[in-house]
């Protein structure tokens, strides 16, 4: 159960990175750094609900919204960075977000410190659950089912709604979406909004069981990296599915033969790459 | 001409510096001179093949790793056979890590790189046995030219003979990268990475070049790398990690991936700069990562492209 929870996390942040990627065909390395950001946002935000007499049984509200609203920084990044280097190599889009992770890990030094932060002793103040012989943290079954209620959603926009069909258009030729009416420009502000904001929501929410880092982002993005190199770069479905193969793969792993840990999620992606470059649900010459 | 005097002033600059400027700057010339022979490697791929590597930290981890088992598990320690055995691990590694990766280009050739490079630090990580986990392992000071120089401190070492021993493995390292671009092979290479359907018709056999050129950059980076364990005195699983990696990418660009010498001078401004940032403010990262967005955005070709700009076509005519 572990391993599913630590999916749906990797979800969160993987979806993020796809969505921009699918969309924007930049490989976004900073996705762990504003997962990062939007774990110690979330810390922020619980810790000064609490603060104000808030009810700890009500933190994940806080939480959430703390992580949705750090999101935001979305919007100044593409605005000030990354609409600079739409038309370059995409080395040079991969450099731009590499320097994104360098600024921002010491942006969180400053404004947090060095040493970790977590919200306390909330984790298990929605009581644990027993589930198939387990016993399981209540906010885990919360967590996941946020998840898949995101997944869905995220599904339900791009297949049923006319937002998610220009989405689909941009990202299979963005020259005839443009001549059709489609502005570009406030496109990728909102699609790198809504990416961003699956990776802070997702570094929220993992926050109560852990504690916030200011390396967590840069270990984190070898995770996603490896769960949208297994499904397939580009795709949400891809993203789930390799979400739920590096958590699982992970927790038996740890379980097993700890040692073999990520060794054996890189040896996995090195596998898919050799196999399988366009990944389990990746498109067709990507 | 001008290159060729520049040249002269530099390196003869360079073998008088040990009297000229205090003992702390010649310690930070080591990392420099370390991270030029790994930087001219990497330039082979990034510059004049135009693969960009986000792995390549897996080769300065394979260097350094030698150097501390030869010297602290072995007690073999002769630098020159130390570099050998580096370059001969890395070629052993890059091999069939190099097959498999030129397979692709572009961002699947970074994402495999980097795959492979987080398989090795994690083998290094967790193995604590063999290579003593997080903590890593010390690089005993090597012999130069079958000399001990016992005598010596650990600073006088440093800045005397392990000086003099970098810029020489450095000076080597660059003719022998020049002669390596200026030969036919290395304008297969950038005729590789200019058209590579056009090499391909010309009887240029596309992937075997790039195994070559990853095979030599490989060897450098584990040269550089070896080079690099001495003054830090210690090797741990960080300097295979991926930011390491990207750090040394940054390096290439910010000196001008378009010219020959532009890597080094990256290496030099970086690990001075680096210095200077950290000794007023502790977050060189940030003031790093504006530097390099700043160049991405505006200054592609890196310093070597701001200051001359005719360097790239002397570059390309080889």
């Amino acid at each position: 159960m572990g391993g599913v929870f630590h999916a749906a996390i990797l979800f969160l942040v993987a979806a993020g990175l796809q969505v921009v990627f699918g969309v924007q065909k930049i490989f976004n390395l900073a996705c762990g750094s504003f997962y990062a950001l939007g774990a110690y946002a979330g810390v922020s935000a619980v810790g000064y609900f609490t603060g104000h007499g808030g009810s700890p049984a009500l933190f994940i509200v806080p939480l959430a919204l703390g992580g949705l609203a750090v999101g935001l920084v979305g919007i100044v990044v593409e605005r000030g960075l990354l609409r600079f280097v739409y038309d370059r190599d995409e080395t040079f889009q991969l450099l731009l977000t590499f320097a994104l992770v360098l600024m921002l890990e010491d942006l969180i030094r400053m404004t947090w410190g060095t040493a970790p932060v977590s919200t306390g002793g909330l984790y298990l103040s929605y009581g644990q659950a027993r589930l198939l012989g387990a016993t399981v943290p209540v906010y885990n079954l919360i967590v996941i089912t946020a998840s898949l209620s995101i997944a869905l959603a995220i599904g339900w926009l791009l297949t049923r709604t006319a937002f998610g069909r220009i989405i689909r258009a941009s990202a299979d030729n963005r020259e005839m979406a443009e001549a059709l009416g489609v502005d570009m420009r406030w496109m990728y502000v909102r699609v790198f909004t809504l990416g961003t904001m699956l990776g802070t929501l997702g570094g929220a929410l993992v926050i109560p069981a852990t504690a916030a880092m200011s390396e967590m982002g840069i270990e984190l993005i070898v995770e996603a990296f490896a769960v949208v190199v297994i499904g397939g770069l580009g795709s949400i479905r891809g993203a789930f599915v390799g979400a739920l193969v590096v958590g699982i793969f992970r927790s038996v792993a740890i379980a097993v033969y700890p040692e073999l840990e990520m060794l054996l999620i890189y040896l996995i992606v090195i596998v898919v790459l050799l196999w399988r470059p366009r990944g389990l649900f990746g498109a067709v010459a990507a | 001409m001008r290159t060729a005097v520049t040249l002269a002033v530099v390196g003869g600059a360079m073998v008088a510096l040990p009297w000229l400027v205090p003992a702390y700057y010649i310690t930070l010339m080591l990392p420099f001179m370390a991270y030029g022979v790994v930087l001219l490697g990497l330039n082979l791929l990034f510059g004049y093949t135009g693969l960009v590597s986000f792995g390549h930290a897996l080769f300065i981890g394979i260097g350094a790793y030698t150097g501390a088992v030869l010297t602290t598990r072995l007690g073999m320690r002769q630098m020159e056979l130390i570099l050998l055995a580096a370059a001969l691990a890395a070629a052993l590694v890059a091999a069939p890590v190099g097959a498999l990766c030129v397979r692709y280009v572009k961002i699947y050739f970074g994402m495999l790189t980097l795959a492979f490079g987080m398989v090795f630090y994690t083998f290094l990580l967790k193995f604590y046995k063999l290579t003593g986990g997080d903590e890593g392992m010390r690089m005993l000071r090597p012999y130069l030219l079958g000399q001990s120089w016992e005598g010596f401190s650990k600073t006088a070492y440093l800045i005397g003979p392990y000086y003099y021993f970098s810029l020489g493995v450095l000076v080597l390292a660059t003719l022998l990268m020049w002669r390596i671009v200026r030969s036919p092979f290395g304008l297969c290479l950038r005729t590789i990475r200019d058209n590579p359907l056009k090499a391909e018709s010309l009887g240029v056999s596309v992937p075997r070049f790039r195994w070559y050129a990853f095979m030599i950059s490989a060897i450098y980076a584990a040269v550089g790398g070896a080079l690099l364990a001495t003054p830090t005195g210690n090797v741990d699983p960080t300097l295979a990690y991926w930011t390491h990696s990207g750090n040394i990418v940054f390096m290439v660009l910010l000196g001008g991936f378009a010219s020959f010498f532009g890597p080094l001078l990256g290496a030099f401004v970086f690990i001075f700069l680096q210095d200077t940032v950290m000794s007023v403010f502790p977050y060189w990262r940030l003031v790093f990562g504006a530097v390099l967005a700043v160049l991405v955005i505006f200054a592609p070709g890196g310093l070597m492209g701001l200051f001359a700009r005719r360097l790239p076509a002397e570059v390309s005519r080889g």
